[in-house]
């Protein structure tokens, strides 16, 4: 037995050069299911979104979704794939109680979509992630095991299945082994899957949201000494979240550099990463590799994708998230590393929507990536749940049209963030316009100037910044709601410097 | 009245009915008292269900009071092969693993039937997952031939087959796989056709072989099989194999070829099936068939077919190939049976207890000898290979078809054989659909028609047609029982 001496990240890729990996499924958003019409809502009473056809009784048949079957043609497309002009599902036969037929409907050697691309940017360079092939299958069941230690099948008293996902459309998107990242690896990773979901998300086919399941990601890595034949890779799964794709990729990479290091082999094997500890563990290791039996489903006719239909298609992709967001930033006038900020704080919808409804690009971002940002930062929620673009919009033309300070419109976006209404309807309520009525104003203006002669005086005689004690005291004459420049251009007119 | 009633074929019953010479009612009555009378020997039935089919009946009479206008078989009784899906009425696939099992839905067929104004009698006897051609694999043990209770009445679909011979049911729905119509037809005597691959619909019909199943029509004539053709088929958009294309004219062919004239018919003689393999009685009324036929003015020329040898062990490759997927659904945890459900088991275990208990041993076998032809490493020395077979076997058909406009064999090599005498050896079981597999290879149409008897047992003629030309087979079919005496078997 060896012993087996951790190494750092710094050390292990001076030793390794690590080849990365990644499959990730997709669950479309289609409103039915891949092979019947039932509702596909998240979230529903188990097994109430379930019917012949996604149960696998006796005698059902499907017929395939042809929603679904375009959302993959436009992945497919929107990854610079091939679309294939003939295509088939295959059936992946094994014993699983998910599974209703004990075979899941999938695509094997006929997948709609191959050979493609998505250029990703880690550091400010272009990475290309090849794609070896995007397929759709159905999903399966989800399945509870009660009484066992480790909420896993083995040990369990009792399993509950939910078959409501079962048959829900899942899109499976392969890249090729990608080498050469060394130690970016990991920033590859997580930029391919941010990219991934972005530019999924922006064809509107899924929710994408890694915390619900509808993207879930499996990470395969390998090490080898520089120069040398590629080693053997393991697959991880369970990995949920954007910073665990990198964790992921991170931990594995210095895992299989000790066991090389210490002269071992790695296993391949399935392993399983855990948020808490933030490495892979080994999953159930399986004596013999699993022999599908995959065959054509003989249920379904092969699909035939129309050439024309698939040029329509690519015809009406929308701009990739990536141009796209180059196209904002020098519309938006940022540097990159005020856009990257943008990015990072995942508001580049946000502004974006802000300024369609009105907003100035330098208002959107300030709000978004000033009081709002830091407000989710403090209490660790999403920013686009804090409020919505149309009410920042609406808050910057309250400012716009003089109603509002600055000062006063950070106040009354407090009020929209707690949930007491429109810009309008918090400043209403709260008291908190510009007093822009001249009368109210001049009074005041004459009340401080009498209050003060002598600072009043010296106004008078040219000493301009003495006006700063007489605005003050109109300011806290009106609350604060009075406009200061306003104040200032009345006050020196009246005095007549 | 009560023997005339059940005696009578369809098309007269509907006449009967239509004319209000006979209810509905009545005529349902008189089968379940006949099937009452004799099923306890014949054994054709699992299931019957006396109230759903008086219930029905009496559905047809009181539409039919009302002024509705009814289909053309309305208010005749009919017998469905245990294999298809009927609403909250038990269907077993003749499996111990499904007893119980009330399906939540109808087969799309069962639907049209019930949509016709048919009325179903009960679901019928079959080998275990139509595996067979005997009903001896049945787990609910097996159907005797009306001609020789001690003879089989073919399978897999002996029990829809007998309940139509045995005068328990005018008309009957089969499946045919890689014969299981046409064969029991030919053993009992009775019409048995095999309609085009997607010209009826599966949605319903207990998958045994996916690419190959076909449900399909059992009478006593060939204008019966016509009518319910003609009733069962058609596009069905819940079946994606399904041809999305209207009947062939089945009925009006039946109709023409009953005149007895098939001046420039081209009747295809395949060299392969013209003698060899069968047993010297079934070759010889073939022989006098054929004889028949050149008399009703059919040119007979012959065609080869040379795949035709191969399709027996293709068949054995695809169809189980396809069974074994098929049937793992059958696994103890959604419905059925379940075995070892007492806490002591893994589900892994209790998923293998029913399976072992649940299915019988032919179905086993099927299943290992798929699950081999499908594991990597063999894939493409079997499945991938006899995949092959079947285009050619394609090719064959498609060049016969440029010389002939059907192609004729005996149906099945052997009449009915007596209980017992081919469990022991499954190639002996196997070669009773020797020339049934390759039109379900291909997926044309072929028709069995009753043409004479050997030894006091029943022979068929097998007449196989294009793709979506069943026309044709019903044209020859009706030609030919224009000129042969209908075969009535021994009063039971
Ligand atoms: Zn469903």
């Amino acid at each position: 037995m060896t012993t087996i001496a951790p190494l750092s990240y710094e050390q292990a890729i001076e030793r390794y050069e690590p080849v990365i990996g990644l499959e990730t499924h997709v669950e479309l958003g289609t409103r039915t299911k891949m092979f019947c019409a039932c509702p596909t809502d998240f979230g529903a009473e188990p097994n109430t979104q379930v019917c012949p056809v996604c149960l696998g009784l006796p005698g059902s048949l499907p017929v395939a979704n042809r929603a679904a079957i375009e959302a993959t043609i436009r992945i497919g497309l929107a990854l610079n794939c091939t679309i294939a002009s003939w295509s088939r599902f295959a059936r992946k036969n094994y014993f699983y109680p998910d599974m209703p037929k004990d075979f899941q409907t999938s695509q094997y050697d006929e997948p709609l979509c191959v050979d493609g691309w998505l250029d990703v940017e880690v550091e400010g360079e272009l990475v290309r992630v090849e794609i070896e092939r995007v397929h759709l299958e159905e999903d399966t069941g989800k399945t509870l095991h009660l009484g066992g230690a480790t909420g896993r099948i083995h040990g369990a008293t009792e399993s509950l299945v939910d078959y409501n996902r079962a048959g829900i459309p899942l899109v499976e998107i392969v890249t090729r082994p990608v080498p050469g990242t060394g130690s970016r690896a990991p920033l590859v990773a997580r930029a391919y899957v941010t990219e991934l979901r972005d530019v999924i998300r922006t064809l509107g086919v899924s929710d994408v949201r890694m915390e619900q399941g509808s993207l879930r990601c499996d990470v395969n890595v390998s090490l080898n000494r520089p120069g040398q034949e590629w080693g053997t890779r393991t697959e991880t799964k369970n990995v949920n979240s954007l910073r665990s794709v990198e964790r992921a990729v991170r931990s594995e990479i210095m895992r299989q550099a000790a066991v090389l290091d210490s002269g071992d082999r790695i296993v391949q094997e399935t392993r399983h990463f855990s948020e808490d500890t933030g490495d892979t563990r080994p999953g159930r290791s399986k004596e013999t590799a699993t022999d599908y039996r995959y065959f054509p489903e003989p249920d379904l006719v092969p699909l035939a994708p129309d050439a024309a239909w698939v040029a329509e298609l690519k015809a009406a992709l929308p701009e990739s998230p990536r141009l796209h967001r180059r196209r904002l930033q020098e519309a938006w006038g940022l540097s990159d590393h005020d856009m990257q900020s943008v990015l990072n704080a995942g508001a580049v919808e946000l502004i974006e929507a802000t300024i369609a409804a009105g907003a100035s690009p330098d208002a959107a971002r300030k709000w978004w990536m000033g009081e709002l940002a830091r407000r989710a930062n403090e209490t660790g929620t999403e920013l686009s749940s804090l409020t919505s673009p149309e009410q920042v919009a609406a808050l910057q033309r309250l400012v716009d049209e003089g109603k509002l300070t600055d000062k006063l419109a950070r106040t009354v976006l407090e009020g929209v963030v707690a949930g007491e209404g429109t810009p309008a309807e918090v400043m209403a309520a709260r008291g908190l316009e510009v007093v822009s009525d001249t009368g109210a104003l001049t009074a005041a203006i004459d009340e401080a100037i009498a209050a003060n002669p002598a600072v009043a005086d010296k106004v008078r005689g040219g000493q301009v910044a003495a006006a700063g004690v007489l605005i003050g005291a109109v300011m806290k004459a009106t609350k604060g709601q009075a406009d200061a420049k306003t104040v200032r251009e009345l006050i020196l007119g009246r005095l007549g410097s | 009245m009560t023997t005339d009633l059940v005696r009578s074929s369809a098309a007269e019953l509907a006449g009967l009915i239509a004319s209000g010479e006979a209810s509905a009612v009545e005529v349902t009555r008189a089968h379940l008292d006949r099937i009452g009378a004799i099923d306890s020997r014949v054994h054709a039935f699992l299931h019957v269900d006396d109230e759903g089919a008086l219930a029905a009946a009496a559905d047809v009479d009181a539409r039919r009071a009302a002024g509705e206008t009814l289909g053309p078989l309305a208010g005749v009784p009919i017998a469905v092969k245990d294999v298809l899906t009927t609403k909250g009425v038990p269907t077993t696939a003749g499996s111990k693993i499904l007893e119980g099992w009330r399906p939540p839905y109808d087969a799309t067929i069962v639907r049209r039937l019930r949509e016709a104004g048919l009325v179903i009698l009960g679901k019928t006897n079959m080998d275990e997952f139509a595996m067979g051609s005997s009903t001896e694999y049945s787990a609910f043990g097996p159907t005797r031939n009306p001609w020789d209770l001690d003879r089989i009445p073919g399978g897999s679909g002996g029990g829809s087959a007998a309940a139509v011979a045995a005068y328990e049911a005018p008309l009957a729905i089969g499946t045919d796989t890689g014969g299981s119509i046409r064969q029991p037809g030919a053993v009992t005597g009775t019409v048995g056709a095999k309609p085009t691959y997607g010209g009826t619909s599966r949605y319903g019909l207990i998958a045994f072989s996916s690419s190959l199943d076909t449900p399909g029509p059992c009478a006593r004539t060939i204008e019966d099989a016509a009518l319910l053709h003609a009733v069962i088929g058609g596009h069905d958009p819940a079946d994606s194999t399904s041809i999305p294309a209207p009947v062939p004219p089945v009925v009006e062919a039946a109709r023409e070829g009953a005149s007895g004239d098939l001046a420039g018919v081209r009747v295809g003689l395949v060299r392969q099936f013209a003698g060899e393999g069968a047993e010297p009685g079934v070759v010889a009324v073939f022989r006098e068939t054929v004889e028949a036929l050149v008399k009703l003015g059919a040119e007979v020329v012959e065609v080869s077919c040379p795949h035709f040898e191969y399709a027996l062990p293709a068949y054995y490759l695809i169809a189980p190939s396809e069974a074994s997927s098929n049937l793992a659904r059958f696994d103890g945890v959604r419905y059925g049976l379940r075995v070892g459900d007492d806490g002591t088991h893994s589900l892994e275990e209790v998923m293998s207890l029913t399976r072992d208990a649940g299915f019988g041993p032919e179905v086993k076998r099927r299943i290992i000898l798929g699950t081999f032809a499908l594991s990597s490493g063999y894939y493409d020395a079997y499945y991938g290979q006899a995949q092959k077979v079947r285009t050619l076997i394609g090719r064959d058909f498609a060049a016969a078809f440029e010389q002939a406009d059907v192609l004729i064999a005996p149906t099945t090599p052997f009449v009915a054989f007596p209980f017992g005498s081919r469990t022991g050896d499954p190639y002996q079981m196997y070669l009773a659909d020797l020339f049934t597999i390759p039109s379900n290879l291909y997926g044309g149409p072929a028709i069995s028609v009753p043409c004479g008897l050997s030894d006091g047992l029943p022979v068929g003629l097998q007449v196989m047609a294009p793709t979506m030309a069943d026309d044709r087979m019903y044209r020859i079919g009706a030609a030919l029982e224009s000129v042969v005496p209908q075969l009535v078997p021994p009063a039971l």
